[in-house]
């Protein structure tokens, strides 16, 4: 049984193109594409880990990860942050609001899964 | 197959090409036409001499055969694997790109010219971050940039890397990378579209206060249409002709300006300023005095009028943080568009000391003017808040020697020439001080 990771990202080739580089990696990967109910979806998944893209419809990345750090249950799931800008300001934003990692687009598809095994260790 | 192994097919490739037929490029280069047929079906590995005489009656480059005429294609797909493996990881089959190329060159010749795209487009996209947080429209234009280019990487990685990829696979990532490019294109397009738009030369991004200034420099600085009685009736329909107010914050800035002209008008109408300049001269303190208005209000219609009213005269208008509001440069001198201004310009001495005007001659560069100031309040003061103090620098003429000391300003630090400045920020651009 793979470890679970929820993507939520709204681009949908990037989705897919992270899912089957992960699923191969062996991990059982579910997807959500908007802002609004993603910590639900988090919630309802109970991750091992989620990647998380700064600018969603509905919701910023930055307020989900609030969520699931001020949530008891989810508040130690590791997160991987993805943005579009690298600029300081976001990484400081990420990791005031409990990033476990940060990464900027666009990235090897060799560097996602270094930092998805990174974050969770078998 | 390792890529060596290719050079019979393509001797072949050439020899039919040319219409000779295998016993003739033997014969002619020497060999026998049974060697011949094991090389050209990638059964003899060759080099050295053969190759040299046969591509010698071939009558191409010996590196055509043994490199390929895909040469610049396999390289560029090298270099986009090369690219591509920067985070360690299974690198893409780097020794197979002739292969690649060779099977699919349609797909070969887009991944390369993705990767190609990509790399410009990242230079562009570095170039720009500092843009990023100036403009909305222009950080959204690079997000979908950003975010294409990032799914293009991905998936052309995949189909680099993975190994016996199904079929399926193989078209469904095809397909979203045919997609993407497009979407890249027309990204890029629009992107270079809304940079040639740009307000001037310098494809600089235009900020509110930069239209506002456009705007008011195309009028400059004097507005006929809102002289006389019911001038606030016709600000609206100045700002609707207005074709370099473009955005909702540019009209919402130019509308405060031009209510505040309309008060200055009905105050000190254009034939009262006209007399008070016949009897006073360009004298603000004596015209203020004259006619019972504030130094403020004279400083404004003055700088705000015809020109054979008061002569040439620059203005700029600060706020207490010392942000530029307003800015008419005038007679040389000199005011920066974006960043702060010089330190010792008298204009923020105000700020310490409102109540004190200060007559001064300033000197930036090799221009002279004489600088006046004096403040007013955008809103008076309250027990719960201080007075928001809105100091003027009106500039007019410089009198010469007679009217004292010259004070050394310049216009922000990041072109000022002055040496060993105590008010200095930042080092100059111009010193090639980095």
């Amino acid at each position: 049984m793979g470890k679970k990771v929820v993507l939520i990202e709204d681009e949908r080739n990037i989705i897919e193109a992270i899912s089957f580089i992960l699923t191969r990696d062996g991990w059982e990967v579910k997807t959500h594409s908007n802002g609004h109910d993603a910590v639900e979806a988090v919630r309802e998944r109970r991750p091992d880990l989620v990647i998380l893209d700064v600018m969603l419809p509905g919701k910023s990345g930055f307020d989900i990860l609030q969520e699931i750090r001020d949530d008891d249950e989810l508040s130690d799931t590791p997160v991987l942050m993805l943005t579009a800008r690298g600029q300081e300001k976001d990484r400081e934003m990420a990791e005031r609001a409990g990033a476990s990692r940060f990464m900027t687009k666009p990235f090897a598809n060799a560097e996602v899964l270094e930092a998805v095994r990174d974050l969770v260790r078998p | 197959m390792a890529e060596s192994s290719m050079i019979g097919s393509r001797i072949r490739e050439r020899r039919v090409m040319s219409g000779l037929k295998q016993s003739d490029l033997a014969r002619r280069a020497g060999i026998s036409p049974s060697y011949l047929n094991l090389i050209e079906h990638n059964r003899r590995r060759i080099g050295g001499k053969t190759l040299i005489r046969l591509a010698e009656v071939l009558d191409v480059a010996p590196a055509l055969l043994s490199e390929g005429a895909e040469a610049t294609l396999v390289s560029a797909l090298r270099e986009a694997a090369a690219r591509t493996e920067t985070g360690g990881g299974p690198g893409a089959e780097a020794d197979r790109a002739e292969e690649f190329a060779g099977r699919f060159p349609g797909w070969a010749r887009l991944l390369a010219e993705l990767s190609h795209q990509r790399e410009e487009l990242e230079g562009t996209v570095k170039a720009l971050t500092d843009r990023l947080t100036h403009d909305p429209q222009l950080a959204a234009s690079l997000h979908e940039v950003i975010s294409t280019v990032t799914a293009i990487r991905s998936t052309a990685s995949i189909l680099a890397d993975t190994k016996s990829l199904e079929p399926e696979w193989q078209s469904r990532f095809h397909r979203n990378l045919n997609e993407d490019s497009q979407r890249l294109a027309e990204g890029a397009e629009a992107l270079m579209h809304y940079l040639e738009a740009a307000p001037d030369a310098q494809a600089d991004i235009k900020s509110p206060q930069d239209e506002l200034h456009a705007f008011l420099e195309e009028n400059a600085f004097h507005f006929p249409a809102l002289e006389g009685a019911g001038g606030a009736a016709r600000i609206g329909a100045v700002i609707e002709r207005a074709p370099k107010l473009e955005t909702r914050t540019a009209r919402h800035l130019a509308r405060t300006v031009l209510e505040q002209y309309v008060r200055d008008a009905r105050q000190l109408p254009i034939e009262a300023l006209e007399e008070a300049v016949a009897e006073h001269g360009a004298e603000p303190d004596a015209i203020a005095a004259a006619t019972g208005l504030d130094m403020p209000t004279v400083f404004r219609r003055m700088a705000m009028t015809a020109e054979r009213v008061s002569g040439p005269v620059g203005l700029v208008i600060c706020d207490g943080t010392g942000a530029l509001l307003l800015r008419k440069p005038a007679l040389g001198f000199a005011m920066p568009r974006a960043a702060a201004a010089c330190a010792l310009w008298p204009l923020f001495q105000l700020l310490a000391q409102p109540g004190a005007p200060l007559r001064l001659r300033l000197r930036q560069g090799e221009t002279r003017v004489l600088a006046l100031t004096a403040t007013d309040s955008a809103a008076p003061a309250m027990f719960d808040r201080p007075a928001l103090l809105r100091p003027h620098m009106l500039l007019l003429p410089d009198p010469g020697e007679a009217a004292g000391f010259v004070r050394e300003v310049g216009v922000t630090c990041q072109v000022c020439p002055i040496e060993g400045c105590a008010a200095r920020r930042e080092p100059s651009l111009l010193e090639g001080g980095f």
